[in-house]
Formats: C-alpha cells, structure tokens, sequence
C-alpha cells in the first residue's frame, strides 16, 4: 500500500475509473461536434451561438470541461512521479514534483474557471 | 561470430563498459548461455548467473541483443536475424532497471522485496485437513498460467513503469503471483489482498503495454492477472 495525497481521488481505481469515464465522454462529444460541423456545412455564427447558448450544450460543455481537467490531471500526476523522480533527479526530486504539481493543478483550475465563465458567462 | 558484453566492476572500473569477444561456435544454433560459457573458459572474469541450464530456476535472466530473457533457452537463432550466421554481434547486458553487482549480475533485492509485499503463500485460518485442502479440478484449473512463474524477472525488468518507480509499483511478477492466490479458491484472504492493491502505484502504475507478456520465457500474462485484479478491485468498490 502506497499512500499518495497528490492524485485525484487518493486512489488508484477512483482515479483509473475518472480517467476511462471521461476519456469516453470527450470521445463521444469530439465525434459529436465533428459530425454536427459536417453535417452542417456553410455554418453561420448565429447558428453556432444559438447552439452554444443552449441550456443542454452549456451543460455538456461544462461536463466536458471538467472531463478534460480531471482526465489531464490523472495524466499528469502519472507522467510526473513517472519522470520526476530520485532515480532520474536525485534528492532534488521531490522538491521539483511538487512544485510541478502545485503548479498543473493551479494552472487547471485557471482554466476550468475560464472555462465555466466562457459557458455561461451570457456572451 | 562477435560477442559484445557489458563488462562492470566496481571495484576497479569507474563505470561499465562493453567488451568484445571473438567466438567460434562452428556454425552450431548454441544457446546465449552456452556462447557465455565459452567466453569464460576464456576469460574467467566474466560473472553470471546460471544454474540449473534448462530454464527452470531463472538464474540467467539478461538482456540479450535488447530484449529479456533466459539466456539458456535463448537459442542463437531467436535472438535476431543474422546472429547465428555471424552477421550481426551478439549484445548481452544485464537485466535493465536493477542496480549492477558485477558484469551480468544485478541485484535483485528490490524484485523480492515487491514479491514480499503480495505475501505469495496460502493464507487459510481453517485447521488443515489431515492429509490436503482439496480442490475442484475446475477450481485448480484458475490457477494454471499463473503458478508457472520462475521469478527470473525478465518481465518486471523490461516494464517502464517498474523502472521508474521500483519501490512502489510492485511489478508483474509481483501481480501475477498476487492473483496466484486471489485465485485459488483455498485461500482466505482476498479481502486482505485486495486491500494493499487499490493505491496509485501498487497496481494501477500498469499501463498495460505488455512488454512483460513479449518477454516471460515462460510464455506467462501478466497484464492479463492484473485486468482480473482490477476487475476484483471493481467489483468490490463500484
């Protein structure tokens, strides 16, 4: 048993389950939108406003958001106590990761806040 | 045929280096370790491990021309194309990821300490039966494909996740014996077992590239015992 206080759910299969759930739900809606913009050639800014002021697209919109940081905060966790680490950096290693880390979920934060007032800032 | 070998002493050398050897094997499809053999008749120096020769105890575990294996069921012919004709050189360095004693022994403390943690015996608090604790031969059937492992560690050697994080991710050979038992129907302890499993390294460091399943000389899968753990952990939790 290993204890991490920096992952997502502090657990290994909370954390493998956000990753797959979400990893299906940007999927879904990365095919979703394409389809819509084929579907729809010649497609004005009046029709893609309406589509995006629409209660049930602010919705998906905001799950998407929130899909894309916690599938990116697994992800990147992984790829720092992968890479940031005593056998690669020595005893520095610690340090570094969570100043790294510190840094990505801020940074995530900015941009799930940006993000949500994008959504339904009303623009 | 040339044979290029790492050569480490760190008594006298300041760090590793590849020697080259020159040896005749008259064209015969020997296996690695018979080649090393040679060489040692010649230079006595060279240090590997190798015990039983017949790929049952997992001594000689290597890194031969890149990729994992048993050095004496190693056939020449297998290792890559042209090796055998004396076309390309024969490449034999440690297993990768553990720290070198000498030349092609590492230590593999690290390994066992991993192998340790998943407490690879029966845990029954039942009093035992007089003579044995029977099975279905349904039941002893779940347990084939995973009782095979030899502990050579070729597979948890050649997995990334491993060597990044040796101390907490515990391998997969580590996780196929830990579903050794998680499977076998005469053990108790699932609850336990599946307790230690569930953090962000243990087990779910995995990111089931399966090189451990293109290396096991025992033709063994491990990715596959750790898909049944994580399906176990599933069923528990959701």
């Amino acid at each position: 048993m290993v204890t991490s206080v920096t992952s997502l759910g502090r657990n290994g299969l909370s954390d493998w389950l956000v990753q797959r759930v979400s990893a299906y739900l940007l999927a879904i809606y990365a095919i979703g939108l394409m389809a819509y913009l084929l579907c729809n050639p010649g497609l004005e800014y009046a029709a893609w406003h309406a589509l995006m002021t629409s209660v049930p697209m602010q919705i998906i919109n905001t799950l998407v958001v929130f899909s894309i940081a916690s599938h990116a905060w697994v992800g990147l966790w992984t790829v720092t106590t992968d890479y940031l680490t005593g056998t690669q950096m020595g005893s520095s290693a610690t340090g570094i990761r969570l100043v790294v880390q510190t840094l990505l979920v801020l940074l995530i934060l900015v941009y799930v806040l940006w993000g949500l007032v994008m959504i339904w800032g009303g623009a | 045929m040339k044979v290029s070998i790492y050569r480490y002493n760190p008594e006298t050398d300041r760090e590793p280096w590849m020697q080259d050897y020159e040896v005749d094997t008259g064209g015969k499809d020997l296996m690695v370790l018979d080649v090393l053999a040679l060489i040692k008749d010649r230079d006595s120096s060279l240090t590997y491990r190798r015990s039983c020769r017949e790929g049952v105890c997992g001594s000689d575990g290597m890194n031969i021309n890149g990729k994992n294996g048993l050095a004496c069921i190693t056939p020449l012919s297998e290792v890559a194309p042209g090796v055998l004709e004396g076309k390309k050189p024969l490449v034999v360095r440690p297993l990768p990821g553990l720290p070198v004693i000498r030349d092609l022994a590492v230590d593999m403390t690290m390994f066992y300490n991993q192998y340790e943690k998943v407490k690879p015996y029966l845990i029954n608090e039942t009093p035992a039966p007089a003579i044995e604790r029977l099975q279905t031969p349904e039941d002893r059937a779940k347990i084939d494909g995973l009782y095979e492992c030899i502990l050579c560690a070729c597979c948890s050697t050649s997995c990334p996740s491993f060597w990044w994080n040796p101390e907490k991710f515990l391998g997969p050979a580590a996780l196929l014996q830990s579903y050794r038992f998680l499977a076998d129907s005469r053990d108790q302890a699932t609850t336990e077992r599946l307790g230690h499993l569930d953090d962000p390294f243990s087990l779910f460091r995995c990111r089931g590239i399966m090189n451990c399943v293109s290396v096991c000389p025992k033709g063994l899968n491990p990715t596959k015992a750790i898909g049944h753990i994580r399906s176990m952990l599933l069923e528990r939790a959701v």
